[in-house]
């Protein structure tokens, strides 16, 4: 395979490996070819390559017609130029035709300063558009967690790809033809109303304003500024992996203090961390997963094997959606997010004495499904919820910069107690696999009595795309299976559905790389080791704590002593759990 | 018994839609009565290619061509041709110099140049009767492959004929056959290309209408050649009667055991499905084609990696054309050097086009390649309508370009076509008269490829968007000189950039009438005037006081009552009202009303 | 319908039907064939003429004359029925008169096969439509 091919580009001679596009080859020489449809995230496997923006178009000498460089293979002999009069001249009519049909509306538009059609443009020097006529309009589709404007839309097609060949949802697809031809869901149903689990991988590589999250940061500054109620907030644990990078430090810089310290800053009443909500998550799932391997090493025929884990919106809708006839496999624990609302309009809030109708909990999530999370009926207490509403990392970063804070020169500051206290079981929830390694870390010690050697289960992390472990656990095998990305969680349901499936215990995150690869995450703009540097952060933060284990946070310790009494108590059902409701089209087989 | 006389009746559908169904029954009634069912024969045939004077009824053995036939006329050429022997005379077809009647086709200058080879069996065999393909050699060229030639063999026959690809880029069909062989694969695929697309072209619908047996067994054919046992045909499903006939011909093909297992006792089995498209013009476009039998959305997609090396379900895939098959199972009978002696240096063989436009004879042609654009338009075509001077001639459909009087001497062949501008594209061949305004024309092309873009890349989703803009511009009177730079800058873009053929060639209506007739654009822009009279934008109706009797009658069609005067003395048209709508032109009796 | 399961199968099928086509294909070629034109008036119908142009047509082919055979109507010579004029690739039309099957027969014998002259030849006097 590593048979190499040798070709000049722009008169520089290169050797590659047999397979390797132009544009990569370009690229590895320096060579910044312009590109706006392409993208590729290589450890995830995820590659949008339909070669239709022709931005990136070169001339190789033989060939009638300029070839876009993102699908063209590289071959022997090869002579290609990136930068000749007549290649200049191609893209820059082809930058100006796109942005002849696009609002130029950048001064107001989500994305300005974060736009990759805006970086191409300056990247072109385009001064002027010369092209008039038509423009494609739409209206304007919200849902509780996106925002689709398709005006703005460039027709790469990369969200297409997220939701069909990396999600497999199929809510988006291309519609209509020519001037006309758009990416919408089928029948132009508004999102909300098709199989969209929210999980916001689209928003997450639209390269320009078209895909954007609903913003609640107007909302939220209002409630800071409202006389008589206590904001508080609660961070996810992959947020303070990414953060930095809208400040410009690198990414895999672990911002947790300066987050804090910035949260403070904006005015919370309180900072807590939904990692200590997962380490609540883990005491009630790693429970609920001894019970029933328990009860099916006992001989219970009916017990529901593998349980899934449950702390994912995107991957909730997902099955709710598309597997209704499976709804008794995942755990019935509610997310961190969830059950951090619950215990702090609960718990906290007696033990502070404030009335539930002044107390507003925001949540900061890499998340856009959370959004929708927040709006469940079934976390709602006489209509208000326990969670009021999340805000994704971005839109934090938009508001600390709009409160003129100067985020990269914060003092590193600590979250507040009781709901601030963590383990490092928490903090791992953010990447893939975390979820799995923090129940098996306490799931261990709770059945067999004895102390972990090592807390570290390296197989079940890392960007696989289904990654699979056996862990012996008092003589018993336990097999365990851990998928990120809906597409990948499809395959391991659809054995489930079979009968075909061997694991004890499966881990779902919707989004690639888990939760630091969210929707609502600072964008990666195709940059796989962005998502790499953010998992790293998240397992250094983790192996720095002094307590490494759910079961050994003493704040959950005290909430269990104080309010909830033991896991799975009846109290923890009722603040705790939730059910799952057949979303699914009536078509879908039971 | 056999018959002494066979009556052929075009089936083809475009005399099915001047009811030369009606015409058989008649025919059929009227022989009933005479008791001579037994003696003469009624035989639905595919298309004749003179759609122009169809429906199209021919007597054998004498070989008398009737046209425009109705009906009604059936007991007339029952009772005095076939009972008589008296040929009737007002249904032949006059030759329009001599005014004479010819009753024999091949005296008629509309065959005479032909050479039918792809056609050869159109108008002649009953489709739907495999004996009668049989008859005509029918099947034993795939016998001859099967039973005597090797699979290296038969693509090297087809490599030696020259046979270049029908459907527009006039790849060499050998070549594309030894491509997919070469590929291993646990299943392979041939496809007949059958989403005929261009506007007005239709030898492919009548190919499969008039001899879809030639399909099927040159789809078997190249299966056996590059190692494929399953055949599909992609159809638009608009064409309902092809589809009817191919279904019969597989069928009966089956029947025989000339498709399916073992075929002629040998280890080779082949069969043929048939996938509806629902004719979108870029799906002819091989690679979208393959996505719409997938059952994906119908756009292309880069090549490499060809087709035949990962076409339908990625597997090894040959696609040709209608066309292009048509042409196989008479290169093997007749072989290839005989083949290649026709046509010229690099385009073998003859090629089919659709002639229309403002053309004496209408109607669907096959010449040997070489022969030259005069030839076809004034001799088989019979020269412009009405006496009018010929203009341009626009070839290859919506993706070629219009070719001028400079150009009538050119031998037609796959490069001469795009040397001068233009391109053989399926074979398209309208015909525009001093009458057409060049920028009208571009537009109109425009138009189609602006509604059959996929959309998917960026050159021709918005540019060829905005080229219709800027030519609507035009011929709005509203163009700048500048507006001619930037067509030309974005067409050039256009053709450098877009992801496929259709892309590609799109901007060539543009480029080819903006080279060769500038003028005409220049004084859209400069003077405000379409010099064929056709953008209404730039016209302005005038009443000549010398011609006007005032007789009132465009005053009271005028639908805005732009037109003013009193009785008995001329009128006058008030510009500033009038919407232009051409009423008051058509009306007045006395050629007063005019245009500038 | 039967299997063709080899290339002599299609062979004795392809001669089976091949004379289905032969009309149509001779027609095609007109010009270098043998034209038979039976008279088939009312006279010439009452004087045999049906027999005649079965006759022509049934033989032909045995005796290896290409050849089209066609009705024609009444060309005059009402005394002569039944009347048949052959045209001879390049030759100009001759009228045969009182044609029974076995004058065809010797027609056939004689002038279509050895270019021998056979009684009964009418001078022709007319112009037909081309």
């Amino acid at each position: 395979m590593s048979e190499n091919v040798t070709l000049k580009i722009d008169n520089r001679e290169v050797s590659v490996p047999k397979g390797t596009t132009v544009l990569e080859a370009a690229r590895g020489m320096g060579i910044d070819i312009p590109t706006l449809c392409y993208m590729n995230l290589e450890d995830l496997c995820v590659k949008n390559a339909p070669a239709s923006c022709r931005l990136c178009v070169v001339e190789v000498k033989g060939r009638r017609n300029l070839a876009p460089s993102c699908a063209t293979r590289c071959e022997n002999g090869m002579e290609v130029r990136t930068n000749t009069m007549r290649v200049l001249n191609a893209r820059r009519t082809v930058m100006e035709l796109i942005l002849s049909d696009h609002p130029s509306d950048c001064l107001v538009c989500a994305k300005s300063g974060n736009c990759e059609l805006q970086a191409a443009a300056i990247k072109l020097g385009i001064r002027e558009i010369p092209f008039q006529g038509a423009r494609s309009e739409y209206r304007v589709d919200l849902s509780p967690s996106i925002r689709r404007d398709m005006s703005k839309c460039v027709y790469c097609r990369r969200c297409e790809t997220m939701c069909n060949e990396v999600q497999s949802v199929g809510a988006l697809g291309a519609a209509n033809r020519g001037f006309g031809a758009i990416v919408s869901p089928a029948f132009d149903l508004d999102l909300k109303d098709t199989e969209c689990t929210f999980c916001g991988q689209c928003v997450a590589v639209c390269p320009v304003g078209a895909l954007t999250e609903i913003d609640h940061t107007e909302r939220l500054l209002r409630d800071l500024a409202a006389p008589g109620k206590t904001v508080i907030v609660q961070t996810a644990p992959a947020v303070r992996a990414a953060l930095g990078e809208e400040f410009g430090l690198e990414p895999g810089t672990s911002v947790t203090g300066k987050m804090v310290a910035a949260l403070r800053r904006l005015g919370f009443a309180k900072v807590f961390d939904t990692d200590f909500a997962a380490d609540l998550t883990i005491m009630e799932e790693g429970t609920e997963l001894l019970g029933r391997l328990n009860a099916f090493l006992g001989g219970d025929k009916e017990v529901k094997l593998p349980i899934i884990t449950s702390c994912c919106p995107g991957w909730v809708n997902f099955y709710e959606k598309q597997f209704p006839d499976l709804l008794e496999y995942p755990s019935t624990a509610r997310s961190p997010q969830q059950m951090f609302g619950s215990v702090a309009k609960t718990y906290w809030a007696e033990k502070m004495g404030i009335r539930r109708e002044d107390l507003v909990v925001v949540s900061v999530m890499p998340c856009v499904a959370k959004k929708f999370e927040c709006e469940r009926e079934e976390f709602k207490t006489d209509g208000d919820p326990d969670v009021n509403y999340s805000i994704t990392t971005r839109e934090l970063a938009a508001l600390i910069k709009r409160a003129n804070i100067d985020f990269p020169q914060l003092p590193d500051e600590d979250f507040d107690a009781p709901l601030g206290e963590s383990t490092g079981a928490g903090v791992i929830f953010g990447a893939s696999g975390g979820v799995m390694e923090a129940a098996l870390r306490t799931a261990y010690e709770l059945q067999t009595g004895r102390t972990l050697d090592s807390v570290d289960f390296k197989q079940v992390r890392g960007m696989e795309g289904l990654k699979e472990a056996t862990i012996e656990v008092n003589g018993v095998e336990v097999r365990v299976a851990v998928a990120h990305t809906l597409g990948n969680a499809r395959r391991l349901m659809e054995a489930l559905r079979a009968g075909e499936c061997p694991y004890h215990a499966i881990e779902v995150m919707a989004c690639p790389g888990g939760c630091i690869g969210g929707g609502g995450q600072p964008l990666h703009h195709g940059d796989s080791r962005r998502l790499k540097a953010r998992a790293e952060a998240l397992y250094a933060e983790d192996s720095g704590k002094r307590l490494r284990k759910s079961h050994e946070n003493p704040y959950i310790i005290a909430l269990y002593e104080e309010f909830m009494g033991k896991p799975m108590s009846e109290k923890a059902h009722h603040l705790l759990h939730t059910c799952y409701f057949n979303r699914g089209k009536e078509f879908v087989e039971q | 018994m056999s018959y002494k006389m066979h009556i052929l009746v075009c089936g083809g559908t475009g005399c099915r839609a001047s009811a030369s169904q009606h015409i058989m029954t008649r025919l059929e009634e009227c022989l009933r009565d005479k008791n001579l069912e037994d003696e003469v024969q009624v035989i639905a045939t595919g298309c004749f290619g003179f759609c122009e004077k169809g429906p199209i009824v021919k007597v054998m053995p004498d070989n008398t061509f009737y046209v425009q036939v109705k009906p009604e006329d059936a007991e007339e050429i029952v009772a005095e041709h076939i009972i008589k022997g008296r040929k009737v005379e007002r249904l032949l077809y006059k030759d329009p110099e001599r005014k004479a009647p010819v009753s024999d086709s091949k005296h008629m200058e509309f065959y005479k140049k032909q050479l039918r080879i792809a056609l050869r069996n159109c108008g002649f065999i009953n489709p739907e009767n495999i004996d009668e393909y049989i008859a005509r050699d029918g099947y034993s060229a795939l016998a001859k492959c099967l039973t005597e030639m090797t699979p290296e063999e038969v693509i090297a026959e087809v490599k030696l004929s020259g046979l270049r690809g029908r459907g527009g880029a006039g790849f060499p069909t050998g070549t594309k056959w030894e491509f997919a062989s070469k590929y291993k694969a646990d299943q392979k695929y041939v496809v007949c290309n059958a989403d005929e697309g261009d506007p007005g072209a239709f030898m492919d619908r009548s190919i499969m209408e008039g001899d879809p047996h030639s399909i099927v067994e040159a789809m078997a054919i190249c299966g056996y050649s590059i190692g494929a046992t399953k055949g599909l045909v992609y159809i638009r499903a608009e064409y309902p009667l092809a589809i009817h006939r191919l279904q019969v011909a597989i069928g009966q093909a089956k029947e025989y055991g000339l498709l399916g297992e073992r075929i002629f006792g040998t280890d080779f089995c082949f069969d043929i499905e048939i996938r509806y498209g629902a004719g979108a013009f870029v799906c002819g476009e091989e690679t979208a084609l393959i996505h719409s039998m997938e059952g994906k959305r119908g756009e292309p997609t880069m090549k490499p990696p060809f087709p035949a090396e990962s076409g339908y379900l990625n597997r090894p895939t040959n696609v040709n054309n209608v066309e292009t098959f048509a042409n196989i199972p008479v290169i093997i009978t007749k072989g290839a050097n005989w083949f290649n002696k026709i046509g010229t240096e690099r385009s073998k063989g003859t090629k089919v086009f659709a002639l229309a436009g403002k053309i004496n004879n209408v109607g669907l042609i096959e010449v040997p390649m070489g022969t030259t654009l005069r030839e076809v338009i004034y001799e088989i075509g019979g020269g412009i309508k009405n006496g009018k001077k010929f203009k341009a001639v626009q070839t290859g459909g919506p993706s070629g370009g219009c070719l001028t009087e400079k150009h009538l001497d050119v031998p037609i062949d796959f490069d001469n076509l795009v040397a001068s501008g233009s391109m053989m594209g399926s074979g398209g061949m309208i015909v525009m008269d001093e009458d057409d305004c060049m920028v009208s024309v571009a537009k109109f092309y425009l138009d189609f490829t602006v509604e059959e873009s996929c959309g998917k890349c960026t050159p021709c989703r918005v540019g060829n968007k905005r080229l219709h803009e800027l030519l609507d511009k035009i011929t709005e009177g509203k163009g700048t000189m500048e507006d001619l730079e930037t067509l030309r800058n974005l067409s050039q873009v256009i053709k450098d950039t877009a992801l496929c053929g259709l892309g590609q060639t799109s901007p060539n209506p543009v480029l080819s009438t903006l080279n060769n007739f500038y003028e005409e654009y220049v004084a859209h822009i400069r003077d405000h005037k379409c010099p064929a009279g056709k953008c209404k934008a730039l016209l302005s109706f005038h009443i000549d006081p010398e011609l006007c009797i005032g007789c009132g009658l465009c005053a009271r069609n005028c639908p805005v009552d732009a037109i003013v005067g009193e009785r008995k003395s001329p009128h006058f048209i008030d510009t500033g009202k009038c919407i232009k709508c051409g009423t008051c032109l058509e009306k007045c009796k006395f050629k007063a009303i005019s245009t500038r | 319908m039967e299997k063709i399961k080899s290339l002599s199968d299609l062979k004795r099928i392809k001669e089976q039907v091949r004379e289905k086509l032969d009309l149509r294909e001779k027609s095609e070629q007109a010009d270098r064939l043998v034209q038979i034109k039976v008279a088939m008036g009312t006279c010439g119908i009452a004087s045999g003429s049906k027999e005649t142009m079965s006759y022509f047509i049934d033989h032909l082919a045995e005796n290896g004359v290409n050849a089209i055979v066609t009705q024609t109507g009444c060309m005059g010579y009402c005394y002569a029925e039944p009347t048949v004029e052959i045209t001879k690739p390049g030759r100009e039309p001759i009228v045969f008169g009182r044609v029974t099957p076995e004058k065809a027969a010797e027609i056939i014998e004689k002038y279509l096969k050895n270019d021998e002259l056979v009684e009964g030849i009418i001078p022709a006097n007319y112009q037909s439509i081309q």
